[in-house]
């Protein structure tokens, strides 16, 4: 595996050493991940998804009963909040 | 020691006004600053618990309650970090529609628990802020993701807990601190407002002192929720298990999954479902070390996805503070669905769930439920996740299947090896809550290993 380029796809910066470190821990995991190619799979279909459900909508209304309330400054439906962090 | 009560116990306590919910926390909070120092179960503490329980009303179905919520449910007030360090200070803008139905029915969120980073792990212990060590003995791990509301349960720090299953975060846990914990089916109820992991089998669940405990708490945040288009529009039944005799069950025995030191305790609940008036055979099923590769591929990739999201523009420190492991499921997750290997491995692996689901529903013709153990063996040891980017998925080997597939689980205190307490997972077909949790209450009803406590000093 190219760690680098995967590292670049996935906006992660490396530390010195573990290029290497990761090479060898992703070799080992995909070695145990290719006992699935044992299965033979060319009559299935994929899953992606196990409930069932298709096509799910829900009405596009806002509903601001769970945003936090502290200090809300609201300009439309848009609303200016407290500084979160280190925030009391 | 009001904080020793089960959930059962302190409703009744409560309703009958023998204490008062502000001494039931208050018990909670001696509890938690009494061992939190030793145990690291908690992040945060509610510093207005106390103020909550004064205002109580004990006629709702969780009133006065103290109850600890893993740190990836987002809660108004409190931080919540995922256990990670880019999350580190963050105040959640909502509410998670699980602690909306918590507060709705009137518990009290007495604090949120560590966690593996991110939910990435089953020890606990690659918290960016230091293990949770499990109560039974602090030189072993307690399990994870959900390792600190399961250390809280068994440490009576809480008298119930949430906590969130991908693949075995509930019930891994449950069955190491040696407390009853609840995976619903997935869609059951909702992830809306929970850092996701994987979002295809992300799964919030009760770990409680008993099964009668994880039913009512379900029976609380289960249900249709348009804001988690994954969510069940199905009727949540009523789930509360009645004291009748179990009805004639078939019960499977998996067989490949009677491995390690959990088998001799496992195989000793099978008598005992008998002796309930079960049949129990065994069932073969497609062996575990298929879910291991399927659930590694499929997790990762959608962890990849899911956490691309945190860049530290709008919140949170930028992708430099994410941790090892983070780091390892997010690039091989970006691997396995980046342009020439997304078929070898993403599809694949999809086409093996289907095939894992098949094997389930083929089971579940000739028989109601399957029980195993639900982890090889009791608690390792502090240090054993260290450099084993390969922990979790092995640990939970045995759990990854039900996941897999979107099934309901639960698992139950069973037994103990070398004076550390085991698990049975007892598993049912999708939205088979009620006769999981009838059964495994048929169980606990006949046993005494749910109501042992660890020694604590």
């Amino acid at each position: 595996m190219d760690v680098k380029h995967v590292a670049k796809l996935a906006n992660l910066q490396l530390k010195p050493g573990e290029e290497d470190k990761f090479k060898k821990q992703f070799a080992d995991t995909l070695k145990t991940v290719d006992v699935i190619n044992e299965l033979d799979t060319s009559q299935v279909e994929p899953t992606s998804q196990v409930t069932g459900l298709t096509n799910v909508t829900r009405k596009d209304k806002i509903d601001a009963s769970r945003i936090i309330k502290k200090g809300i400054i609201k300009r439309g439906d848009y609303f200016k909040v407290p500084s979160l962090f280190n925030a009391q | 020691m009001l904080n020793k009560l089960s959930l059962i116990e302190s409703l009744d306590g409560l309703r009958s006004k023998k204490f008062t919910s502000e001494q039931l926390v208050q018990a909670c909070l001696d509890q938690i600053q009494k061992f939190n120092p030793k145990l690291n179960a908690f992040l945060a503490i509610n510093e207005k618990a106390l103020d909550e329980a004064k205002k109580a009303d004990v006629s709702k179905s969780l009133g006065g309650i103290p109850i600890a919520v893993k740190d990836n449910f987002l809660t108004i007030g409190l931080p919540t970090t995922a256990s990670s360090k880019v999350l580190e200070g963050y105040m959640p803008q909502y509410e998670s529609t699980v602690t909306t139905k918590l507060k709705e029915a009137g518990a009290i969120i007495i604090g949120k628990t560590n966690m593996d980073a991110w939910a990435h792990g089953s020890s606990t212990e690659t918290s960016d802020f230091g293990a949770t060590l499990n109560p039974w003995d602090t030189g072993h791990l307690p399990g994870g993701s959900s390792g600190g509301s399961a250390a809280a349960v068994a440490a009576d720090m809480c008298i119930a807990a949430i906590g969130s299953e991908t693949a075995g975060s509930i019930r891994q846990p449950a069955a190491w601190c040696g407390v009853t914990g609840f995976k619903p089916t997935y869609g059951r109820v909702s992830r809306y407002g929970v850092i996701a992991m994987a979002s295809s089998t992300d799964s919030p669940g009760p770990l409680a002192k008993s099964v009668g405990d994880c039913a009512i708490i379900t029976q609380v945040i289960a249900g249709h929720d348009p804001y988690d288009a994954t969510s069940s529009p199905s009727s949540v039944p009523n789930l509360a298990p009645s004291t009748k005799h179990l009805t004639p069950l078939r019960i499977g025995l998996a067989k490949e999954y009677l491995v390690g030191q959990s088998r001799p305790a496992v195989l000793e609940a099978a008598k005992q479902f008998e002796k309930l008036g079960a049949k129990v055979e065994e069932v073969s099923l497609l062996h575990p070390k298929y879910s291991i590769g399927v659930y590694t591929i499929i997790q990762r990739s959608e962890v990849s996805s899911n956490l691309a999201r945190y860049d530290g523009i709008r919140y949170g420190q930028d992708r430099s503070f994410f941790g090892d492991e983070a780091k390892r499921r997010i690039m091989l997750g970006t691997y396995a669905l980046s342009s020439g290997y997304y078929d070898q491995y993403y599809t694949k692996a999809q086409k093996v769930r289907t095939l894992i689901i098949k094997d389930f529903d083929q089971a579940f013709k000739k028989f109601d439920l399957i029980i195993g153990p639900t982890s090889p063996g009791p608690a390792l040891k502090v240090g054993a996740s260290i450099d084993s980017p390969m922990f979790g998925e092995l640990e939970d080997m045995l759990l990854e299947p039900s996941s897999i597939a979107g099934l309901t689980s639960i698992s139950v205190p069973c037994g103990f090896v070398d004076g550390l307490p085991i698990g049975l997972q007892i598993t049912g077909p999708q939205f088979a809550e009620s006769l999981v949790l009838q059964a495994a209450h048929s169980y606990q009803q006949a046993t005494t290993w749910h109501v042992r406590k660890p020694q604590l000093s």
